[in-house]
């Protein structure tokens, strides 16, 4: 079925049996020979290539097939939009892995592209042996994807339900279930909705992205539902399915940010320990099932929170994943790592989360001033201190503290979906502000986590916004410039600090900085100093600014030179049709 | 027969000179080996492509070069275009001008920049004849095995 439909689709080749060949890639690069280099480099991959030579102009195949390609290579720079603004829009908008390269392997440069969510990153010359390779990052993708969806029950989206573990696995492409076709059938037979006939394409324009994100908070995540959305909408042609999708492609977003954060996290790690920041960065990647990922934890989970295993020993996951997590709120600024652990143990995350978030309201709310979150060494009363107050004050019941981050970060895992009530977190929640009592929260703790994990990740997951009205999403509607105020102190830190320690408290801040700006005053650049601005628009933009945007200065003088290229300047769709620039 | 024998032997001489002198590095190579049946002019077309396409910025450096005040933010993206560009076929000595370039430019040596960029642009030019008369012989003495040979 998949494959029939992919054929019909135009994207031939019978490629579940024969994976990596036949892998669909996308390569954009200013510079043609380099180009024409790549293209052929990947054809004797047996991958099918399509080539690119602006950044818009890849944009603009990417929205128009979209699921038509496993992987996307691009330049860095390139005139008409910087690589890691497409990497930005790619990752947001398709999911797709990207891969990164230049002729420049300066630290910053390359840890900017991991930063923007690229999955490797490239250094010119490149060599066919890296590119034969690369059929790698799709499969991790999938099976990131397939874990996601194999923690959930069933759930209303197509994309999350269509999504089996083993077919995945076994080099099947999501794309061909996602194919419109396919989806047309499968949410017909589903769920009878005949709505679902007539699939458009939709773009998520500022304003609608807005309506979106404002119903989302009306319906409280614990409730939000495709259907609920749409209906608050009010968005008359918009179907249901274009709701669950975006939906779907806004958790992948924040799930995105949060894992920036883990690689921020980790690299605080690798001052300590040899853990590579994509090494780490992959951690997030862990299987629930997978004990070797877990091990890798435990080293990473040393690398901050020595303390913890060192005493605890790692006889039990479970427990050791706990402890990272209390001794969070607690007093370990850096151990950040804990964060990592989530997927074993949900539970254990949830709680590093919510610490981790109240920590953040604080510092946002009381607007501490820069240098608290600069260093790796906190004053770690003062985050106890912080704490508690406003675990209480804020919320009035102790289990509203939960909410806010564990939205961002749970999500990560868990496309998912299940909304069941977090009684069991907010247990731990009542717990871990008390540093006392550790031995007994583990016990606790590890008892629970086998029976709720990945109900609690998902319910937290939707809990935010209907407790805490500091919740980003509804930071939305706080004056901007408060935020701006705060989110300039603490947001310019984990970027101006990278080599140094970064906390995580910072990293989160920087996150969610990225999330109002898309989410609330897009295009109200506030945060002009710490990089982040790329992160910006990249949803909420419009498309036709981008699909019909002049060609540069740049590119005209490049046609002047008799380029190669089959089509006149101004058709940017001749180009895109083109299945290749260079017909070999 | 023995003619051709001779021919061959002159051009894989001729290639392996343009390593020794330190003109080419490993991605010549790299390309050499990318050349096939469906492309058995492959590298040339990609020298011919790399020369058509820099020229232009050879020549945008040049103006930017003369322009005052200069564009600092101009200037580097094309200094790093073309630097990236002339990985492509390994034109080593372009490519350590352009090192030495960016160098000069980080200290904010600009009479080093420009000095540096007219010896780039030397280069540039020394090595499109050394390869042009490469290639030309190399199409005279016809296919030939020692092509994708490793130097060394």
């Amino acid at each position: 079925m998949a494959n029939s439909s992919k054929t019909s689709a135009g994207f031939s080749s019978p490629r579940s049996d024969t994976f990596p060949a036949g892998l669909r890639v996308l390569v954009v690069d200013d510079d043609v020979t380099w180009l024409k280099i790549l293209e052929k480099m990947l054809k004797k991959c047996s991958y099918e290539v399509t080539t690119c030579g602006l950044a818009r102009e890849a944009l603009y195949l990417l929205r128009e097939r979209k699921d038509g390609f496993d992987i996307v290579i691009s330049d860095v720079n390139m005139p008409d939009m910087d690589g890691f603004k497409l990497l930005e829009y790619v990752g947001l908008e398709m999911d797709l892995p990207v891969i990164m390269m230049s002729v420049d392997g300066e630290t910053s440069r390359v840890m900017k592209g991991v930063q923007h969510g690229a999955c490797d990153y490239l250094l010119k010359p490149i060599r066919m042996k890296e590119l034969r390779n690369i059929w790698q990052h799709v499969l991790r993708k999938k099976m990131q994807e397939a874990r996601d969806a194999g923690n959930n029950d069933l759930d209303q989206y197509d994309e999350v339900w269509m999504l089996g573990g083993a077919e995945l696995l076994s080099g099947k492409k999501r794309k061909d279930f996602e194919n419109k076709d396919d989806e047309k059938e499968m949410s017909d037979s589903r769920f009878g909705d005949p709505s679902s006939m007539k699939k458009a394409r939709v773009f998520w324009t500022v304003d609608l992205h807005q309506k979106f994100v404002k119903a989302v908070n009306q319906i409280g995540f614990d409730k939000v539902g495709p259907k609920k959305i749409l209906d608050l909408m009010g968005v008359p042609w918009l179907t249901r399915e274009n709701v669950a999708s975006h939906l779907q492609k806004y958790r992948l977003y924040l799930t995105r940010l949060q894992k920036e954060d883990e690689a921020k996290a980790s690299f605080c790690g690798m001052k300590h320990q040899d853990v590579s920041s994509k090494e780490t960065s992959s951690l997030t990647l862990q299987n629930p099932v997978d004990v070797c990922t877990d091990v890798a934890n435990d080293k990473y989970g040393g690398v901050s929170g020595d303390k913890e295993i060192a005493q605890n020993g790692k006889s039990n996951i479970c427990e050791n994943k706990v402890k990272g997590v209390v001794s969070m709120p607690a007093a370990e600024p850096r151990s950040v790592v804990g964060d990592s652990f989530d997927s074993q143990t949900a539970g254990s995350k949830i709680g590093l989360n919510d610490s981790f978030r109240l920590v953040n309201t604080d510092v946002k709310n009381a607007k501490v001033p820069a240098p608290y979150c600069s260093t790796g060494e906190a004053p770690q009363p003062q985050y106890k201190q912080d704490f508690k107050p406003h675990f209480q004050s804020a919320n009035g019941s102790s289990h509203q503290p939960l909410p806010v981050v564990s939205h961002q970060i749970p999500v990560d895992r868990t496309q998912p979906t299940c909304f069941l009530n977090h009684v069991p977190s907010r247990e731990e929640s009542d717990r871990y502000p008390d540093t006392d009592n550790k031995p007994s929260y583990f016990k606790n703790k590890s008892e629970g986590v086998g029976k709720f994990s990945p109900i609690q990740s998902t319910a937290n997951l939707f809990q935010p916004v209907s407790h805490q009205q500091t919740n980003f999403h509804t930071l939305e509607q706080m004056p901007s410039t408060t935020w701006c105020a705060t989110s300039h102190n603490v947001v310019s830190h984990p970027q101006s600090s990278q080599g140094n320690l970064t906390l995580r408290s910072g990293s989160i801040v920087a996150s969610l900085g990225e999330d109002m700006c898309g989410a609330s005053i897009q295009g109200e650049c506030f945060l002009a100093n710490n990089g982040l601005q790329n992160i910006e628009q990249f949803d909420y933009n419009d498309p036709q600014s981008i699909s019909g945007v002049p060609t540069c200065l740049y590119d005209t003088l490049r046609f002047d030179h008799e380029y190669p290229y089959p089509y006149p300047i101004d058709s940017l769709e001749g180009i895109v049709m083109d299945q290749g620039l260079f017909i070999v | 027969m023995e003619r051709n024998n001779h021919l061959r032997r002159q051009v894989a001489n001729l290639r392996q000179s343009l390593f020794d002198q330190g003109y080419l590095d490993d991605q010549f190579i790299e390309l050499e080996e990318l050349q096939d049946d469906a492309n058995p002019n492959f590298v040339e077309e990609i020298v011919t492509l790399f020369y058509k396409d820099s020229a232009r910025l050879i020549h945008s450096i040049d103006q930017a070069l003369e322009k005052q005040p200069l564009d600092f933010t101009k200037l580097d993206n094309y200094m790093h275009q073309f630097k990236g560009s002339s990985s492509s076929i390994g034109a080593k000595k372009v490519k350590i001008e352009c090192t030495q370039f960016s160098e000069y430019w980080r200290a904010g040596n600009v009479e080093g920049c420009k000095r540096t960029f007219q010896q780039l642009k030397r280069e540039y030019v020394v090595l499109r004849k050394k390869l042009e008369v490469y290639f030309q012989s190399a199409r005279q003495a016809g296919p030939t095995e020692t092509m994708s040979c490793r130097p060394n």
